[in-house]
């Protein structure tokens, strides 16, 4: 069998494995993020959470997922 | 009697029956939270934009607890201490869910936690230009409180004191000047420690109170709640009375005529 090729990516701050032809949409799928409660940035660029499934994901990109927490 | 139920306090041409806004941090829990600001009668509440916990999936989340379809969520910038870091937060921030009122706070000392008011200017221009319907946090200058305005500014609040002080309004005088200066809504923010200092911010003129540590930290946050909301309405209402003037020797409350 084929060996799956890995690339990694950094996701809030963290170093993450996934396989190179991940688009941006199963990363956050696997993830269980909710999509109507947060923001996304993809190397600093806020990204529209629409187009998610088009995005492909390169080697050592940044992806930032924020939402709202308690706070004066 | 005033009939406050008329008396709405509009933002950004939005309407509000309370004059109350409260934080959602230093809550002991998320339930303890939405009780609270239930209690208060607060209709907008001010929220941190912070990273997602992607290893725990079960976290609670605010949204959960306090409906944003029945809350006004104000995104707030606090902990950003330059502009790019408030424009950042507050793009995401309206990215999250449409939100344009936010609150633009940016802190200039860690230790004093005062604004940077020339980061703060900067910053108001660039969110109006952009269409963002800001309420700017600042300190109690008169002159910078009208730049913000003429940056573009939805709102005004000027702190009481230093975030989460608790020492109440230090310098009223600059309150009531910046009162008559501006019609903008003029919110103050940050430093109230029981609820007589909101009542006392109303009664300057202010149009609304905006708290956080006081009801959160208060040993009976429920019931803090509560008193902040009863006397943001007594401020309210002794404003809206008009007070008797000050004079300096005593006035018999009793006629003298027909003395025995």
């Amino acid at each position: 069998m084929k060996k799956i090729k890995k690339i990694k990516i950094k996701i809030n701050g963290k170093i993450k494995s996934i396989t190179h032809d991940s688009n941006l949409s199963l990363v956050l799928k696997n993830l269980k993020i909710p999509l109507n409660k947060v923001a996304i940035e993809l190397n600093e660029e806020i990204i529209d959470k629409r187009k998610t499934n088009k995005i492909k994901l390169n080697k050592n990109d940044k992806i930032e997922i924020v939402h709202f927490i308690g706070g004066g | 009697m005033v009939n406050l139920k008329k008396d709405s306090l509009i933002i950004a041409n939005k309407k509000f029956n309370s004059r109350l806004i409260v934080g959602t941090g230093k809550y002991k829990s998320m339930s303890e939270c939405a009780k609270a600001i239930k209690l208060s009668g607060a209709e907008i509440v001010t929220v941190a934009v912070r990273r997602v916990n992607i290893s725990d999936k079960n976290k609670p989340l605010l949204m959960d607890y306090l409906d944003p379809k029945k809350f006004t969520y104000l995104p707030n910038t606090a902990g950003c201490f330059n502009s790019k870091e408030a424009l950042r937060t507050l793009r995401l921030a309206r990215e999250i869910g449409g939100w344009k009122l936010v609150k633009l706070e940016v802190l200039g000392d860690k230790k004093n936690l005062f604004p940077d008011m020339i980061e703060t200017l900067k910053s108001t221009e660039v969110l109006a230009n952009e269409g963002f319907k800001v309420m700017v946090y600042c300190n109690d200058d008169p002159l910078m409180a009208k730049r913000l305005e003429n940056a573009g500014a939805d709102a005004i609040m000027p702190l009481a004191a230093p975030i989460g002080s608790g020492l109440g309004i230090q310098n009223k005088i600059n309150i009531q000047i910046i009162r008559k200066q501006t019609k903008l809504p003029l919110i103050i923010d940050a430093g109230l420690g029981q609820a007589s200092d909101a009542t006392i911010a109303m009664e300057l003129g202010c149009d609304g109170v905006l708290v956080n540590t006081a009801i959160a930290k208060a040993k009976k946050p429920f019931e803090m709640a509560l008193a902040f909301k009863n006397a943001v309405l007594a401020g309210r209402q002794s404003y809206r009375s008009g007070r008797i003037d000050k004079i300096l020797m005593g006035n018999p409350s009793s006629p003298s005529k027909g003395i025995i």
